[in-house]
């Protein structure tokens, strides 16, 4: 694959112990572009994920992070809040962390936390009450007004988080990762347990983001319909390691992956496929 | 080197005291996972009750200590478990499922509740009694006259919690019940759906942990000759410390804990400074939970994200 | 005591009857027995069959009308007791009440100017109302749980304590130095421990408030030990002395010297303080670092995704808590005059934070309640004595069952686009840490 490329994963290992969770995994992500990253339960997703957010530090190998101005950062080497914060890679969650006793509003807030943090001088400015921290405080709602428009909650704006739908919250989490302004979007499984509307309406969300806003995004999804449709290159996994990988076609076609998908029954594994192209 | 076995001798029964108070602080821990502040006060009033039904034996004439010792040790075991069941059922049951501080603040009113009780039931002076227990072994006696004592009470507070032990560890890990608490301890909600009597299991806990506080209570009155209502606040602080220090949850961590506090208490009393001896128990508390957040044999938490 | 209501007269007297014996043998020894110490260290024992008597006869009676209250009411609970309908109206309320305590609070000194009794009271919970607003950033809003807060409370007492008395520094310099010393202490403790989770942390902080006050009954070079430190300079009006003296206010303005201006004076002072902390707090609250701390209580991992350093937001939380308690300390030993560490105990902490839980997590105005109530509840049994902290304890116990979540059961949020409304505390989390 070649390109521009504003992630590149080399050998990463992660072990918990004794288990192998993944083993030398190499693939890109290029810019602007969805990439998607799929496999069977217990391939190593996750654990992929959490390595280039930072919650695990991994065993070994390399993530490089390359933005727009040419920056080289090493993700593995950051970590915490400081790839969110430095590197501006943002994720959402597999099971939906949002601030559930707070509203839709402040949750967008909290996420733009580090701009308005220098705006308010690090707190002492805000509390005497300055112009220009009002000013900053003003453009972060209207940065957290116009996601909640991008993603239909513009009328739930004072509502409590923890009172929303299931799907309406996966959406608020993705608007809540992009108001931090991210360079990578890291969405795990955003369409899980949505319906065959919400999946659309999530697709086009998130076509939406890469066209007109240029960010790009890694995906981890189980719902082929998705996939599918709007991923620009799919990277598949199976017992930690990487398969198979190329443009939805091309994986779709790859026996490897219906193997992994569904054992040996390739038969079965192609309708299940089909169906989702 | 005597002055030092003495010191481990003196430290590991003063360990033992705390550990069986740790015990019935882990227990409920793990179970229903608060902070059980009254705890101290269990173990106070264990003391008591002790107290008491020593006086009333030995005046009934009753001569044979070993009689009235297994008289004392059941009947106070018996009253306070009555006094654990009471308490989580007045303070605790009502808010199992309510949010994670309101049970604890129900708790550090109980504890109120229980040492202004025996305040008022049994006065605020200290209440000494006779040594009942007395002599002992002179292990080794050194040139310059220095005799390292192993006295017998000494004896039967260690050999006590040993049996104490091997009968609770059998308990949790033998017996239907503590199966079920091990199921409680895993998910609550399962347990009940697989036929585990929730309620009953959870009371059980309270019951035996109390029952554990009282022969505290009671190796604590033998041991040191006096209770008094205060002496559950700072026993309790220390033994709830020495749970956390082993691994809230763990029971072996519980009976570690204890014995790691009670050493460094003795030890620290012996070598630099009676007056800094709890800080020094303090103290290492928190240099501990600095480098191993979950206690010595705590599990580690696994952050799921 | 019993889990099933009981049916019928007979299940009815069933259960009194059961209580009543697990009564007996609970009070049987603890109370049917009185040991003393005789004169010559021997212990001795007399009976007191009647009051178990009659606490047994009173759990018979007791159990029996909890039952038929119960199945008049139905099932007990809060919100049986408490109606949706009163829960919304108390947000309305609330609107009101807040500033309308306020001004009550403002005319207390002038009302009750005379009344001495009334005036120390009022000082006192208005320092309790203060400490609570102070604990209630670390608990109520980042979700910390802090036993030990009552150790920021004795640095700030004994900083300004040994300051006034060894050097002579004048309250209003030291005020902002106990603040600086007890954030600094909150600092010092929290670096290193903040990272721990729920139930450690909360015994770390225990054990840090226990370590102070130990420290403070043994360094008797410095602390004056069990002793204390008596013959704290009482404050001045910005340099002027409120005595008698000819350079006093009361002279310098030209009126009569009354005791009582000092007093008022206090009073005014710790509104004062307890105001501040109060603005601080609900400024703090909208801006980007109080959100954090909110956000932090809600969900830390969350926070992390979203490049919030947790340590700095959760230190700055606990320093901030920390400076309003060494305020407030300053001000209990310029009040006092004299303080000792018996007066910073577990209690206290145990007491600040019942005071914060049972105002609702978070809520200002449910903090000053509940330290009205707590502390002039307190107040209201002196006659009981001894008998005072058994009431305090069980109250504690039946207002938790009563209502968990505290006396205002919501949030405000902090920023909104066309209407803020409340939400509920069921939604909001307590935090983990």
């Amino acid at each position: 694959m070649s390109g521009d490329k504003i992630l590149s994963v080399d050998r990463l290992a992660m072990r918990f112990g004794g288990i192998v969770a993944v083993q030398d995994l190499s693939f890109a992500a290029e810019r602007k572009k969805i990439t998607a990253l799929i496999g069977p339960n217990g391939a190593g997703k996750t654990t992929v994920f959490n390595c280039i957010t930072g919650f695990y530090k991994p065993s070994g190998g390399t993530i490089q992070l390359t933005h727009d101005d040419g920056r080289v950062i090493a993700l593995e080497r950051l970590n915490d809040f400081r790839i969110a914060k430095q590197a501006k890679v943002a994720r959402t969650f597999q099971n939906i962390r949002l601030f559930p006793g707070m509203t839709a509003l402040e949750n967008l807030m909290v996420a733009q936390h580090n701009a308005l943090m220098r705006a308010s001088g690090f707190t002492l400015l805000g509390l005497l009450g300055v112009p220009a921290y009002r000013d900053a405080e003003k453009r972060a709602i209207d940065l957290a007004t116009d996601w909640l428009k991008r993603v239909n909650l513009l009328d739930r704006a004072d509502d409590a988080a923890g009172n929303f739908a299931y799907g309406d919250q996966r959406r608020l989490e993705i608007a809540r990762a992009m108001c931090t302004e991210p360079a990578l979007l890291c969405l795990d499984e955003p369409a899980a347990g949505l319906n065959a509307r919400e999946s659309a309406a999530l697709s086009e969300l998130l076509l939406s983001i890469r066209n007109e806003l240029g960010t790009s995004i890694l995906l981890i999804e189980h719902d082929m319909s998705v996939v599918m449709e709007i991923s620009d290159h799919i990277v598949v996994m199976d017992h930690g390691v990487k398969i198979s990988e190329g443009s939805p076609r091309e994986v779709r076609d790859d026996p490897k992956v219906i193997a992994a998908y569904l054992g040996t029954d390739e038969e079965e594994a192609v309708a299940v496929m089909e169906s989702g192209s | 080197m005597d002055y030092f076995t003495q010191q481990l001798i003196n430290g590991l029964v003063l360990g033992s005291i705390y550990g069986l108070i740790a015990i019935g602080y882990t227990m409920v821990y793990g179970i229903v996972g608060m902070i059980n502040f009254a705890h101290g006060d269990v173990f106070m009033i264990g003391g008591f009750i002790a107290l008491i039904t020593f006086l009333l034996l030995i005046s009934t004439g009753l001569t044979a200590i070993p009689v009235i010792l297994l008289i004392v040790l059941l009947v106070s075991m018996a009253i306070t478990a009555l006094y654990g069941w009471t308490i989580e059922r007045i303070a605790y049951r009502p808010l199992r499922h309510s949010f994670r501080l309101a049970p604890m603040l129900s708790a550090i009113g109980m504890s109120f509740v229980l040492t202004n009780y025996s305040q008022v039931a049994q006065g605020a002076r200290v209440k000494p009694i006779p040594p009942f227990i007395t002599g002992g072994y002179t292990l080794h006696e050194s040139a310059d006259g220095f005799v390292i004592q192993l006295s017998n009470i000494q004896i039967m507070v260690v050999v006590t919690t040993i049996v104490l032990l091997a009968i609770f560890t059998w308990l949790v890990s033998r017996t239907r019940l503590g199966r079920d608490m091990r199921a409680c301890e895993q998910d609550q909600t399962m347990a009940a759906l697989l036929g585990v009597n929730v309620d009953r299991t959870i009371s059980m806990t309270f019951v035996i942990g109390a029952a554990l506080a009282a022969v505290a209570g009671l190796m604590y009155l033998l041991y040191y000759g006096l209770v008094d209502f205060f002496m559950g606040f700072v026993a309790g602080i220390k033994a709830f410390t020495a749970a956390v220090l082993g691994g809230i949850g763990s029971l072996p961590g519980a009976m570690l804990g204890g014995l790691a506090i009670g050493l460094i208490e003795t030890f620290w009393s012996a070598y630099f400074s009676v007056e800094y001896k709890d800080v020094a128990a303090f103290s290492i508390l928190i240099v501990v939970l600095i480098f191993m957040p979950t206690g010595l044999l705590g599990r580690p938490e696994v952050e799921k994200v | 005591m019993t889990p099933k209501s009981a049916t019928g007269i007979p299940a009815l007297l069933k259960t009194a009857f059961v209580n009543a014996l697990i009564a007996l043998v609970l009070f049987s020894l603890m109370v049917g027995i009185r040991t003393e110490a005789g004169s010559d260290g021997q212990l001795t024992y007399w009976t007191r069959f009647g009051e178990v008597a009659a606490l047994v006869a009173a759990v018979f009676g007791g159990s029996i009308v909890i039952e038929l209250l119960r199945q008049w009411i139905g099932p007990a609970g809060a919100d049986k007791l408490v109606p949706p309908v009163v829960q919304s109206g108390m947000s309305f309320v609330g609107r009101y009440l807040a500033p309308v305590l306020l001004v009550f609070t403002v005319m207390v000194p002038v009302i009750f100017y005379d009344q001495r009794y009334i005036l120390d009271l009022g000082i006192l919970v208005l320092t309790y109302v203060m400490l609570g607003w102070g604990l209630n950033v670390v608990v109520g809003l980042a979700g910390l749980l802090d036993l030990g807060y009552v150790a920021f409370y004795a640095v700030g007492a004994y900083s300004y304590a040994l300051l006034a008395t060894n050097f002579g520094w004048s309250f209003w310099v030291c005020l902002p130095l106990a603040g600086i010393l007890a954030a600094f202490w909150g600092v010092l403790l929290g670096f290193p421990v903040l990272r721990l989770r729920g139930d450690y942390l909360a015994i770390v902080t225990l054990a840090f408030g226990e370590i102070i006050r130990l420290v403070i009954i043994n360094w008797q070079d410095l602390t004056g030990g069990p002793n204390g430190v008596s013959g704290i300079p009482r404050p001045s009006f910005f340099g002027i002395p409120l005595d008698n003296s000819d350079s006093g206010l009361a002279a310098k303005l030209g009126i009569e010297y009354s005791s009582s201006h000092r007093i008022v004076f206090l009073f005014y002072l710790i509104l004062a303080l307890a105001l501040l902390t109060n603005w601080v707090t609900i400024r703090l609250r909208r801006l980007p670092i109080g959100r954090a701390w909110e956000a932090l209580r809600e969900d830390e991992v969350a926070c992390r995704a979203l490049g919030i350093n947790t340590t700095t937001t959760k230190l700055t939380a606990f320093a901030t808590g920390a400076m309003f308690g060494g305020f407030a300390g300053a001000f209990f030993a310029t009040r006092q005059g004299f303080i000792s560490p018996e007066s910073f105990t577990f209690q206290e902490s145990a007491l600040v934070l019942a005071i914060v839980v049972l105002g609702g997590m978070g809520s200002q105005l449910g903090v000053a309640l509940a330290a009205l109530a707590m502390i002039g509840g307190f107040e209201l049994f002196r006659s009981l004595e001894t008998y005072r902290m058994l009431v305090f304890g069980m109250a504690m116990v039946l207002i938790m069952i009563w209502r968990p979540r505290g006396l205002i059961g919501h949030r405000a949020p902090t920023v909104y686009l066309t209407k803020a409304q409340a939400i509920s505390s069921d939604l909001v989390k307590e935090g983990h840490g």
